[in-house]
């Protein structure tokens, strides 16, 4: 059984003005131990995805799906328990995920006392355990320092060592690397690996940047306005992208185009979130579309281990 | 290193306030009234007692010179002899200031008390029943004239209910049959001193009252700054992130939320002691509170200006320490602060 | 009229008609007041300690005067005293803080270092002090509340046009060489207005509230011309028992600063004023 099974999943913000789709139709299963990519350009529904499954949407969101479950357990009914105990987050930016006016020490140590009732001293012990085990050279002194003396990175490892602090086996990293220099990223990336092999964690990557995805995600997911069109091992999504979609994202990196020549973009705009959409929600952008995709919704096609929809039978073979 | 520089820098600047508030009341006081020599030579002054007068506060020396004087006399604590009683400004503060530091101290830790949980409940459930009572309670707290208030708690608790004192700052119980002993000045400090719980009790008793009325203002005022800041604090990023720890509720708002409000706070504090010093003129005549607010209103009266300006500035020296303070305070919370 | 009503909110909308309603007195107070020979002073010793009935609604004073009238006619002094105080603030401190704002260097360190020792004088201790020195009546007792009150003004005022000075359309007018003046008149003055217009509404109620203090303390306006404040004190002396006279002015100043204050609220939603309270 995969930890997470969503299918159907609709986030809807219910306004005077009219619904704001924020996520129309999305389906996500995850494999235990594994990373898996959530991938997508802004506004395409990925952050909130993730604040469903913490149980933490704004107030006015409305959830629907055919079904939402963690572990078999329906997270609709249980977000707010698994919360903090089997479910933690590492977000975007660090330094605004660490309060600024309490130490590194402080922070960790509310974390643990909130999950188990050790004692003190015992709380101490595993804080620095913790902040060890992300890789802080010295981590005596990084409980006594407050955020804003420590560096990007290290920030960063101290929101890891929080999240490992609640005791969680699923990790929703929204953008971890983002506010990084790139190769602190890389470590920061290479850190989450190794947490998965020792630790049996499982990790869903919010992200719209395909080298994060190539460079540790095992599966992933690609959202356009709300829609999972595509899912698949990384490195055969990569290799042979079914979804028109996801080959223009791929032809977008600046290492797709020849060397000399201009870079490919997608044209047009994703469809506003307040927009409902007849067809396929990619057809107005799509090179390949056909008067059918502007009025029937995609085919979903499955093969062993991918999925995608789309009116196409095999666009890329 | 940055805290030390910080701090001397800030004193520095309140030495320099200190001095110009100085001339301000010096200004106010002496060049101002129209006559200082015959107000000073008493009620039917003759031609030559005014003549003396003015020889004794040399009026007509230039006015820098005067000024120089007056600052030496100030600095030194000779502030001069009340017009009225003719006793020495300095032994009056002395017995007077203690009993309005008790009332303005007092008033503040009950505005914080009041204020701080109120504003930052009020924030956690926005639109909920506490919030708008909090909203409305503190809008009537900041409309609500002093002197008034202080007559209508007076005619609640003291005369309907009759469960605290009148007026007054001790029953003659401790203050004239068997009084308590003046070691700090502060008769609740006093009272645990000598080990007295009964007029520990009594002296408590006695400062409900104007306490609360001067608690009022900085109260709602309280109410409605952190309740802003706690509103702004809690979309933050860090306490998404609490939360998405599984951090308790309260743990959330009061030990992750609030450390970050500290500055509105300190603000509260700084707001709170000035009110209570001022609003010491209005309250201590009422309550009669034998304290600096009741003396100088008495000068006022009798227009005792070496009394007024002296008190004025005494109570400014407090307002510019107590700024100082939480200055220091603000920057020691928050290191970033003494980086500006 | 609907519209202007709709966006200040139900309480915004009922504080602006109270404070029309006060304003109305005022200024009709010969033909509202009941007993307009007794707002001004006149004494009626017969009715003397009369507690409210349907002929003196809230009741007589000490000398017999119809409360109602006199908290009526005290109107006038109250809403002229917190109006002047408020404008004869701006007059001081809008010209300060624009200037210290706009030239900035040596101008803008002694003007700002001269509020900042107004400021270090907690205001209603200044207040006292100055009124003491001045002596009574109510032109004293204005200037010396708002002497105490500009340098609020000169701060707001000068954090406006440190915002306003640096842009784009400010810099392009002086690179133009348009003079300072026109500059400060035609772009800097019209848009900081508005936060200053606000702040001022805002504050009419606790300059209100401080003048009637300073009448309470006997430094405002003296009998017989009737005051709030001064009212007040002249019923403590006969209060809880005679509780009439002193409640009527009381809660008198209480509704008006509350509608005050709830107006200025009101403003500042609709137009985003200066964020902080100045007081």
């Amino acid at each position: 059984m995969p930890l997470i099974e969503i299918s159907g999943l609709s986030i809807t913000l219910v306004t005077p003005r009219g619904n704001v789709h924020a996520v129309r139709s999305l389906d996500l299963e995850i494999r235990r131990g594994t990373i898996h990519g959530l991938i997508g350009e802004s506004g395409c529904g990925k952050t909130i995805t993730g604040m469903a499954l913490l149980g933490l949407l704004p107030q006015g969101f409305r959830l629907a799906a055919k079904s939402f479950r963690f572990d078999g357990l329906e997270l609709c009914d249980l977000a707010v328990s698994l919360r903090g105990r089997r479910i933690a987050m590492i977000s975007q930016d660090p330094a605004a995920a660490l309060n600024p006016v309490l130490s590194v020490g402080r922070q960790m140590d509310d974390v643990l006392r909130s999950h188990g009732g050790l004692p003190r001293h015992q709380r101490r012990a595993q804080a620095l355990e913790l902040l060890a085990a992300t890789g802080l050279p010295d981590p005596l002194r990084v409980m006594q320092s407050f955020p804003h003396q420590l560096s990007g990175g290290m920030q960063q490892r101290v929101v890891i060592a929080q999240a490992l602090a609640t005791g969680a086996e699923f990790l929703i990293a929204d953008e971890p690397t983002t506010a990084l220099d790139v190769t602190v990223g890389a470590q920061v990336l290479a850190l989450l690996q190794r947490l998965v092999t020792e630790r049996g964690l499982t990790v869903l990557m919010i992200t719209h940047d395909m080298d994060v995805v190539a460079s540790c995600c095992d599966t992933a997911s690609v959202l356009y306005a709300g829609h999972t069109v595509e899912t698949g091992p990384v490195k055969d999504l990569l290799a042979r992208p079914h979804h028109p979609y996801t080959q223009a994202l791929l032809a977008a990196l600046p290492d797709a185009a020849p060397k000399g020549q201009r870079l490919t973009t997608i044209e047009g705009q994703i469809p506003p979130p307040l927009e409902e959409i007849t067809g396929c929600a990619f057809a107005p952008r799509c090179p390949k579309a056909m008067t059918v995709c502007r009025t029937e919704s995609p085919l979903h096609h499955t093969t062993s281990s991918r999925s995608w929809s789309c009116h196409l039978e095999q666009t890329n073979v | 290193m940055h805290l030390i520089r910080y701090f001397l820098r800030r004193s520095l600047l309140s030495v320099f306030v200190v001095l110009g508030v100085t001339f301000l009341v010096f200004v106010i006081a002496q060049v101002v009234p129209s006559d200082p020599a015959a107000l000073y030579a008493g009620p039917r002054p003759t031609a030559e007692l005014i003549e003396a007068a003015r020889q004794t506060l040399h009026l007509d020396a230039p006015l820098h010179e005067r000024f120089v004087g007056f600052v030496t006399a100030m600095a030194t604590g000779d502030f001069g002899i009340s017009y009225k009683s003719r006793r020495l400004i300095a032994d009056d503060l002395a017995i007077y200031l203690p009993a309005t530091l008790e009332l303005a101290v007092f008033s503040t830790l009950i505005a914080l008390v009041i204020g701080i949980p109120t504003g930052v409940l009020a924030a956690a459930r926005r639109g909920g029943w506490l919030d708008r009572a909090s909203s409305l309670t503190s809008i009537a707290a900041v409309a609500m004239p002093t002197f008034f208030l202080a007559m209508l708690l007076q005619f609640v608790f003291a005369k309907w209910l009759g469960v605290l004192p009148l007026s007054g700052r001790m029953s003659q119980e401790f203050s004239v049959l068997d009084p308590l002993p003046t070691i700090t000045g502060f008769n609740l400090v006093d009272a645990i001193l000598a080990g007295r719980p009964a007029a520990l009790f009594d002296a408590l008793a006695h400062l409900v009252l104007p306490a609360l009325t001067l608690a009022a203002y900085p109260a709602g005022i309280a109410m409605r700054l952190v309740r802003a800041a706690m509103i702004e604090i809690l979309e933050r990023r860090h306490i998404t992130g609490a939360r998405a720890l599984g951090l308790s509720e309260p743990r959330i708002l009061f030990g992750h939320a609030l450390p970050n409000a500290v500055g509105p706070a300190l603000t509260v504090i700084g707001l709170s002691f000035a009110y209570a010093l001022t609003g010491a003129v209005l309250v201590e005549i009422i309550f009669s509170w034998p304290g600096l607010g009741r003396y100088v209103s008495e000068a006022i009266l009798s227009k005792d200006f070496p009394v007024i300006a002296a008190s004025a500035l005494v109570v400014t020296i407090c307002y510019v320490a107590m700024n100082l303070l939480i200055d220091l305070a603000q920057a020691l919370v928050d290191p970033r602060v003494a980086l500006t | 009229m609907k519209a202007f009503a709709l966006r200040l909110g139900w309480a915004g909308t009922l504080s602006l008609g109270i404070i029309i309603a006060y304003v109305a007195l005022a200024a009709l107070a010969p033909l509202l007041a009941p007993y307009p020979a007794q707002g001004i002073g006149a004494p009626n010793i017969v009715d003397k300690f009369a507690s409210p009935s349907a002929q003196y609604w809230l009741g007589t004073d000490h000398l017999g005067r119809d409360v109602l009238s006199r908290v009526i006619y005290g109107a006038r002094v109250s809403l002229t005293t917190g109006i002047l105080v408020v404008a004869i603030s701006l007059l001081i401190g809008l010209p300060v803080g624009l200037v210290a704002g706009y030239f900035g260097g040596w101008i803008d360190e002694i003007l700002m270092r001269t509020t900042d020792i107004f400021l270090a004088l907690p205001a209603l201790l200044l207040a006292v002090l100055l009124a003491s020195a001045l002596g009574a009546g109510m032109w004293n007792c204005i200037l010396a509340v708002a002497v105490s009150w500009w340098p609020w003004y000169a701060r707001l005022a000068r954090a406006e046009v440190l915002v306003l000075r640096g842009q784009p359309y400010v810099e392009a007018a002086r690179v133009m060489g348009v003079s300072n003046a026109t500059i400060i008149a035609r772009h800097i003055l019209p848009t900081a207005s508005k936060p200053l217009g606000v702040q001022a509404a805002l504050d009419v109620g606790p300059a209100l509230l401080t003048a009637s203090a300073l009448s309470f303390l006997g430094l405002g306006i003296l009998p017989p011309t009737a005051d709030w404040g001064q009212m007040v004190n002249a019923g403590r002396a006969f209060f809880p028992e005679r509780w009439w006279y002193s409640t009527g002015p009381g809660f008198a100043i209480f509704l008006l600063a509350i509608a005050f204050s709830v107006l200025g609220d009101a403003l500042r939603d609709r137009d985003g004023g200066p964020r902080h309270a100045a007081h």
